[in-house]
């Protein structure tokens, strides 16, 4: 494990070791900068050192006009600085393309590491992510990267730039709310549903400000794929970071990605928390957020019937390997209903290449499926599936506020994958359970 | 000592990102100008040019909700808001806010005391909000220190012009 270089071993064993302290407190003491060796524990406002800091082709223009602004020249550490053009790739207009000049030429002045073409939080994962990371990203989605026992937050451009100026950051240390998935999950159920019954639970506000840790036999169990997908969506409860401890099934993925922890931290098994969840999972069953709030949450069986234009299967959220193996299970022999689109976007490039070496692509484009390149496109209502007035599409995207995916006349349900292929068969919203038997 | 005055403009709990400023138009520009047309367009697609310069925002909880889009708070500045007083903030809102500039207060119960068109005046130092339309003075949350500073001289990037440093540095 790597040690970090201004906090002493001492200190580092001590943290690591006390029973009394939540992940959030341990990861950030022993980042802190302004007072290193000194524990930080919630509500604390503090400066620490940060590990990663990216942004992507809808933040870091405008953070790169703010650096110019503040009249630094030279980033802290190029190393550590890295930029996406993922949210409107390729570009789909000339000032869109303009902007994507603009982070390519910082890129090659500065040496930092830019990539195109991938969704910023999978191609994190796939290629930097480690345990114990402080991870900064202007986007809301960058807790997406606690799904590798990282501590992960979002913030806007300007703040972007002064970590790319300083290395640093302030954060006020947050409280934790931990939430415990157990039991059996039933056939048809999936992240994405325990994660949009939380939210309807908690509401968008329930998490505003903490550290949500998943936990529980049920997370245990459940890939990085899966758990990226409940770290994801911990913003839309308002959360801070969303984490999973490492285990061995982290570890099992940093292997088989050639990388090794900085740090392995865990809560303390007296840790405080402002409020712990338990949740019985083998009740659940598939939910779906009604327009136009990630908390309106019903099971999918009650708003069945709901006529759809689009299906949309992409996003940070739910475009893994994992989804598209699920879809594509969904979908063998089957076709989308004439009438209604089903747009795939995978989540990058390496998904694309495995869904491409395996029968996958083939199944989604039998079933008539229009397979984009990896981009935020639908989601976000740049490119890619925008809606029309009054369009109504079922999607396994993370928000569905007015016109997040175009029209302000248009409404999105929010699903798991296998719903949202499921009701692209049907033509109308369906628990996907009728399909899997 | 700052004192803001202006009419309110009212909204409910939890307006996100979004209608604040939809993506289709921050992804084509970072100009303020062009974003502040935009402004609240999910929500009233003629409210850039309803308002008037001084003019405040007052909302319920948790304003600011969804995407880490600066350009949110920054379209609600150009197009002439001072300050947007809620009972609560979205965090990345709440940090945008004040690193371009926008006085974001928390102040409780505000959605409750402060009407549509109330004439509200703000003590940016004092953190003392008063509607000046029903007479009712409330105290505003205090910002920490650092925060305060910053905003006094106007942001982030202003700060640092002046000092050479970050205000929490």
């Amino acid at each position: 494990m790597q040690n970090m270089d201004m906090v002493s071993k001492d200190f580092q064993d001590k943290v690591l070791n006390d029973q009394g302290l939540t992940f959030s407190e341990k990861i950030l003491s022993l980042k802190r900068s302004d007072e290193p060796n000194k524990i930080a524990l919630s509500n604390e406002i503090i400066v620490a050192k940060v590990d990663l800091a990216m942004a992507h082709d809808g933040t870091a223009p405008l953070a790169i006009k703010v650096l110019e602004e503040l009249g630094i020249k030279k980033i802290w550490d190029s190393s550590k600085v890295i930029l996406h053009i993922d949210h409107t790739y390729p570009a789909s207009s000339e000032q869109i393309a303009n902007f994507h000049s603009i982070m390519r030429k910082f890129a090659i002045t500065q040496g930092c590491h830019i990539q195109e073409g991938n969704i910023c939080h999978q191609y994190m994962l796939e290629n930097f992510v480690v345990p114990g990371m402080l991870i900064i990203g202007a986007d809301s989605h960058t807790t997406t990267q606690g799904s590798l026992g990282a501590f992960a937050t979002g913030v806007g451009s300007t703040e972007i730039a002064t970590i790319w100026a300083s290395g640093k950051i302030w954060l006020k240390v947050p409280e934790s709310i931990k939430i415990i998935f157990n039991g059996n999950l039933p056939k048809g159920v999936y992240a994405k549903d325990l994660i949009l019954y939380t939210t309807g639970k908690i509401s968008c506000e329930g998490a505003n400000y903490k550290t949500i840790e998943f936990t529980g036999n049920v997370v245990k169990g459940f890939s990085i794929d899966s758990r990226a997908t409940l770290c994801n969506m911990s913003i839309e409860a308002g959360a801070k970071a969303g984490i999973v401890e490492m285990d061995y099934i982290t570890k099992e993925y940093l292997i088989s990605l050639g990388r090794e922890p900085m740090l392995e931290v865990h809560s303390g098994k007296e840790a405080i928390y402002d409020k712990i969840l338990e949740e019985d999972v083998d009740g659940m069953e598939p939910y779906v957020a009604l327009p136009h709030s990630v908390d309106n949450v019903k099971a999918v069986r009650e708003v069945e019937g709901i006529p759809i234009d689009q299906a949309f299967l992409g996003s940070c959220t739910n475009a893994r390997l994992e989804d598209l193996m699920i879809a594509a299970k969904i979908l063998k022999g089957k076709k989308v209903k004439e009438g209604v689109r089903l747009i795939v976007t995978p989540a990058s490039k390496s998904v694309y290449k495995n869904i491409l070496k395996s029968e996958i692509a083939d199944i989604l484009l039998e079933a008539g499926a229009s397979i984009t390149s990896p981009t935020c496109g639908a989601c976000v209502g740049t490119h890619c599936g925008v809606l029309g007035a009054n369009e109504v599409c079922i999607s396994s995207s993370n928000r569905n506020f007015i016109g997040r995916m175009g029209s302000r006349g248009s409404k999105v349900y929010l699903a798991s994958p296998a719903t949202v292929v499921a009701s692209a068969i049907k033509g109308a919203i369906i628990d996907p359970r009728d399909y899997l038997r | 000592m700052i004192f803001l005055r202006g009419r309110a403009w009212k909204f409910s709990d939890n307006i996100d990102t979004d209608v604040i400023i939809p993506y289709k138009y921050k992804a084509r520009s970072i100009d303020p100008k062009d974003l502040a047309e935009h402004c609240m367009e999910g929500i009233d697609p003629e409210f850039s040019k309803k308002v008037k310069k001084g003019d405040f925002i007052v909302a319920g909880r948790n304003f600011g909700c969804g995407s880490s889009r600066e350009q949110a708070p920054v379209a609600i500045k150009a197009c002439g808001i001072s300050a947007v007083i809620a009972e609560s903030f979205a965090r990345i809102f709440y940090r945008n806010a004040i690193n371009i500039g926008l006085p974001a207060i928390v102040c409780k119960n505000i959605s409750k005391e402060v009407n549509e068109g109330d004439l509200i005046e703000l003590n940016l130092g004092e953190g003392v909000v008063k509607n000046l339309s029903t007479g009712k003075v409330m105290k505003a949350e205090r910002q920490p220190k650092f925060l305060e500073r910053m905003l006094e001289v106007g942001g982030l990037i202003e700060y640092y012009k002046k000092f050479g440093k970050f205000s929490w540095e």
